[in-house]
């Protein structure tokens, strides 16, 4: 298998018939401080009825490259550039207005912090009903509100017919999320992009939405992209997996490429940080020393260089996004040790957590 | 909503109750000497000095000399001594006055401040947020007065455009609106710098909100995104503001235009009784604008509670 | 920036400093969290020194900001130098007449004041600077001589006034911030009276009542014409406006954990209140006090020009457009000159206020710098 350029469609063997494309995604913000390379080139594919998880740490660029893909990075500071195609039609070439036809009826997005991503001054019912009624301009007030409580019950939340009145302030955070959902089902999506949508949540809620997220997808078929920073969000409900750091895809794979064979040693940081019952207990969580890098500022080389215990000469060269396992060409990494050396720093040495375990 | 109102228009009382011991203190204890002449004016006889000191309790011990003032004011007995004119009778004929200057004022200064701060806040960066700024920045730091005095200069004395001062009577329209024309801009021209500039730091401030962004990922359009979601939300700060200034206003607050275009309103009477030290007049009309501020304060609670659900009334009283 | 009702003053009853992302050259923020994920929250080293160095240099790239305070420390120093224009340029005092003076300039004579009784227009230099701005009235003073020792006063006022404001706001804040309970209730309450009076009223009553009294504080006796008067006014009638945000953010500050750590290190109150307390509330105290000057400036100018506020012999700027008003028809120039003077140094003061607190505010720690007129394509607001 020769190196495939970055740019190659991500499952070459799929052909052309994917629901969503994304090739050579870069994004750039001009800052005070200098223009900021938030995303460097992501490129995959999103089938019907797939779970994609994109997970990484905070400034990694995954929030961004979600983001972009409906366009809310545009504005007169970023600058953009690459393909993102919805069933063969370029999103990125679309005026503001041809995209607010695409926000909500073919992709939907929901959000972190169900707290403060609806607007606290109106009711729960009249924010559903904006969404659709924005789009499909032949709703009635009384049909879109019966639709309303048609979707805000599908989505779990009892007594819907009367919770419809109520602002945002008098649901509890997982019910808000379902809101959310429910605001985000309204036209029926093909696709839709949930950006850390557990992370403020408590933990018995999270499992709840991500149920009702997986439903959802087996039910209605509804591709989703998950944006998450959590591993254990992401073993519950993905079908495929991208490993972002620093703005960079340093690792794709299927979910048990990821969990069960992870060849970058980001990801070994990753999954170390994350108990697992199936195995025995180390003595102490093995951790990522240092924080993520300052987009400003990113290393020369491997962006992770500076904070892996591995590194070697050759790490001051970008790795490219390659197929290094023979047997596997769609599970890919950015890292310039051999699929042997890592093996045997992880399997024999044990050090699959960066900072050895003591 | 009872429980609010009963609640805040006690503590009303007690505002006021304390704004009264504080003007009483002002006139009766700070200077060091004998409040009669004063009340009774420049060119007050011995006769009407002692006369004075008898009716107003001066010979007795304050808190009964505050007393017998209040009943008086209450009781709408007040007398200034140098015009012998009824206070509260004169500060009642100049509401009418007072009013037009302030609501016309007021229609003025919102229109610009939203229309600039709305502009500014959706180019914010661009050109004309810069050159608004600008106008802006030169409006509130001007002198009312003073551009008031240049208005009067050029518009009515140069070109003759507008009719000099005075007020008139809105019984006849069109000399009611041509007289008012200079003194509403002039009054207005400040707040409307000032309040776009609330405006649009307040949009700003919301458009970084996530449900702003929830808004754009739903599809509306810009301008829904703008009106519906980022302007109502924004418009808390500035309708507390406009409460508040307003209530100053009609008050009597306007105490500088009045007296500069002649318009027989309350702010004239307090800058004639301020001139005079016509301490009577003085008492009363601070009470009135009192009462209009700690008015309007209420108002704004009820406001609030409104545009903002989260806000309770029964807790927000506090 | 308090545009208060009519002025300075009248108005003032909600805290008047614009809340921050305000600014000439405009903050263009995207949405928070994306923000923080670009600068890579923890990732220090993109934002190299203190919050302070950060300020300075974002200051520093503001250059409207610099210029307006240039051009405000010019006013400053001309104001300073006013002796030196009175005794070596215009050879004349400020209150000095000349009423039967005449000039000569080159070949000609011209009279200071008119039998008319119509004064000199400006000269500029053709009498070696004497009259440089023209005469006032039919008293004929220098009009330059008089501007320059009337900012003197104005600007006095403003500064000192606005000192007061700060330490009494401080202070209170302080004290009913940090101690709560009936400290807190009492200072409140006072603050709220004070709140519900308009100030313009407020400090034309004070004004009035000390300008024939004069002030006695203990051994201390200020005549009632004295530059104090005004200042201690202005001053005072301030201070709630200032006090009651300051109290808002220290009740924030009581919360943080870097409080709870002093207490725990078993700090005494001072040291938390001076040491740990005031330096969080330092950038805020700084935006108050330059826009404070802006104020203190205009409420000077509106309680002269009610008699309120400055008291012959000595002359402000406010007291210059009062006195110029009397002749507006005949000269209008004696009220342009000295509102001109004014407009200016409060505009710069305040365009400088706004851009020092775009810098020390800490909301717009990444901020996008517009392209300039791109902003204007169809697409999004800068959002």
């Amino acid at each position: 298998m020769s190196a495939t350029p970055e740019t190659a469609p991500a499952s070459p063997g799929a052909g052309g018939g994917a629901l969503l494309e994304v090739d050579g995604l870069r994004v750039g913000f001009a800052t005070e401080d200098g223009r900021v390379q938030a995303v460097d080139g992501v490129d995959f594919r999103l089938e019907p009825g797939e779970v994609l998880a994109i997970v990484g740490e905070s400034g990694s660029g995954k929030s961004v490259t979600a983001q972009t893909l409906i366009g809310l990075t545009r504005s007169p500071n970023s600058h953009i550039e690459g393909s993102v195609r919805l069933r063969g039609e370029e999103l990125t070439a679309l005026s503001e207005s041809q995209l607010q036809k695409v926000r909500g009826t073919q992709i939907a997005m929901i959000f972190q912090d169900p707290m403060t991503s609806m607007n606290p001054v109106y009711t729960v019912g009249s924010q559903v009903i904006e969404a659709i009624r924005a789009h499909d301009t032949s709703a009635g007030k009384k049909e879109a509100r019966a639709r309303a409580v048609e979707l805000l019950e599908s989505v779990g939340i009892p007594d819907a017919d009367r919770r419809v009145d109520a602002y945002p302030h008098e649901f509890s955070g997982g019910m808000r999320q379902r809101a959310m959902i429910a605001m985000g089902l309204a036209l029926e999506p093909s696709v839709l992009i949930a950006d850390e949508p557990t992370t403020a949540l408590d933990v018995t809620i999270q499992a709840q939405i991500l149920d009702l997220i997986q439903e959802l997808n087996r039910s209605r078929g509804l591709a989703t992209i998950l944006i998450t920073h959590d591993l254990g969000v992401v073993a519950e409900v993905a079908d495929r997996v991208l490993v972002m750091y620093g703005g960079k895809v340093v690792e794709r794979g299927t979910l048990d490429d990821i969990f069960y064979d992870p060849q970058h040693p980001y990801t070994w940081g990753l999954l170390g940080s994350l108990t697992r019952l199936d195995q025995p207990r180390p003595h102490r969580l093995p951790q990522i020393s240092g924080a993520p890098p300052s987009l400003l500022h990113l290393p020369t080389g491997c962006a992770f260089r500076p904070r892996c215990p591995h590194e070697f000469g050759k790490c001051t060269e970008v790795p490219g996004l390659e197929a290094r396992l023979p047997d596997d060409p769609n599970h890919r990494d950015r890292c310039w040790l051999t699929p042997e050396q890592k093996r045997k720093r992880r399997e024999v040495e044990g050090r699959i957590g960066l900072e050895e375990p003591r | 909503m009872l429980r609010f109102l009963i609640r805040r228009i006690l503590g009303a009382i007690a505002v006021l109750f304390a704004i009264s011991i504080l003007v009483f203190l002002i006139f009766n204890v700070v200077p060091a000497t004998n409040p009669a002449p004063r009340i009774a004016g420049k060119n007050a006889t011995p006769h009407l000095i002692k006369e004075v000191e008898k009716q107003w309790g001066l010979d007795k011990p304050l808190p009964e000399q505050y007393w017998t003032q209040m009943k008086l004011i209450f009781t709408g007995k007040v007398k200034s001594y140098q015009s012998s004119i009824n206070v509260d009778q004169r500060i009642l004929e100049g509401i009418p006055a007072t009013a037009s200057l302030c609501i016309g004022a007021a229609i003025i200064w919102l229109s610009f401040g939203f229309l600039f701060g709305y502009l500014s806040a959706v180019r914010a960066g661009g050109w004309l947020d810069r050159g608004l700024t600008v106008l802006a920045l030169i409006g509130v730091s001007m002198p009312v007065f003073w551009l008031a005095s240049i208005l009067l200069y050029y518009f009515t004395y140069k070109i003759e455009l507008f009719p000099p001062s005075g007020y008139e009577p809105l019984s006849n329209p069109g000399k009611w609106f041509s007289h008012l024309i200079l003194p509403w801009i002039s009054l207005a021209i400040l707040f409307a710098g000032f309040y776009s500039r609330v405006l649009r730091s307040s949009m700003l401030d919301v458009m970084n909100e996530d449900y702003v962004r929830t808004a754009r990922a739903k599809g509306l359009s810009q301008r829904r995104v703008m009106v519906k979601h980022v302007l109502r939300n924004s418009l808390i700060p500035v309708i507390t503001l406009f409460g508040l200034d307003f209530g100053v206003l009609i008050g009597g607050g306007a105490i500088v235009t009045e007296s500069l275009f002649n318009i027989e309103g309350v702010g004239l009477f307090t800058a004639e009784a301020l001139k005079q030290q016509d301490f009577p007049s003085i008492m009363a009309v601070t009470l009135f604008g009192a009462f209009f501020i700690v008015l309007f304060n209420i108002f704004v609670d009820i406001a609030y509670a409104y545009l903002d659900p989260r806000i309770r009334l029964g807790t927000s009283a506090a | 920036m308090s545009p208060d009702s009519e002025i300075p003053g009248a108005g003032g009853v909600a805290p008047r400093a614009i809340p921050p992302n305000g600014g000439p050259g405009g903050t263009v923020t995207g949405d928070p969290e994306l923000v923080a994920e670009i600068a890579g929250d923890e990732g220090g080293d993109g934002q190299r020194g203190g919050p302070w160095a950060i300020a300075w240099r974002r200051l520093r790239r503001n250059k409207f900001a610099l210029f307006a305070l240039g051009v405000f420390l010019l006013i400053v120093i001309c104001c300073l130098l006013a002796p030196v224009w009175a005794e070596h340029v215009a050879h004349t005092g400020p209150n000095q007449t000349h009423p039967l003076e005449k000039l000569h300039e080159g070949n000609e004579v011209k009279e200071v004041v008119e039998p008319s009784g119509k004064a000199i227009g400006p000269q500029f230099f053709a009498a070696g600077g004497k009259f440089f701005l023209g005469a006032d009235g039919h008293l004929g003073r220098d009009e330059m001589v008089r501007l320059l020792y009337g900012g003197r006063s104005s600007l006095f006022i403003g500064v000192v006034a606005a000192i007061i404001t700060t330490v009494l706001a401080v202070v209170f804040a302080l004290l009913s911030g940090y101690y709560g309970g009936w400290t807190d209730t009492v200072i409140s309450r006072i603050m709220d009276v004070i709140w519900a009076f308009p100030v313009v009223l407020l400090s034309l009553a004070l004004g009035i009542v000390l300008a024939v009294g004069g002030l006695e504080i203990g051994p201390i006796h200020v005549k009632g014409n004295s530059l104090w008067i005004p200042t201690l006014i202005i001053g005072f009638v301030y201070t709630p406006y200032m006090a009651r945000p300051l109290r808002g953010e220290i009740l924030g500050l009581r919360e943080k954990e870097f409080i709870e750590a002093a207490v725990a290190q078993g700090a005494g109150s001072a040291r938390i209140m001076f040491l740990e307390i005031l330096p969080n509330l330092m950038s805020t105290i700084i935006v108050f006090f330059t826009l404070n000057i802006a104020n203190n400036m205009l409420l000077e100018a509106v309680l002269s020009y009610l008699g309120a506020g400055v008291q012959p012999p000595s002359s402000s700027w406010g007291t210059m457009i009062s006195e110029g008003f009397e002749a507006l028809y005949n000269e209008p120039l004696l009220t342009i000159i000295p509102g001109t003077a004014i407009l200016l140094t409060v505009l710069s003061v305040n365009v400088f206020g706004d851009g020092l607190r775009d810098a020390l505010d800490p909301k717009s720690k990444v901020r996008f710098e517009a392209r300039a007129g791109t902003a204007d394509t169809e697409a999004v607001g800068p959002v």
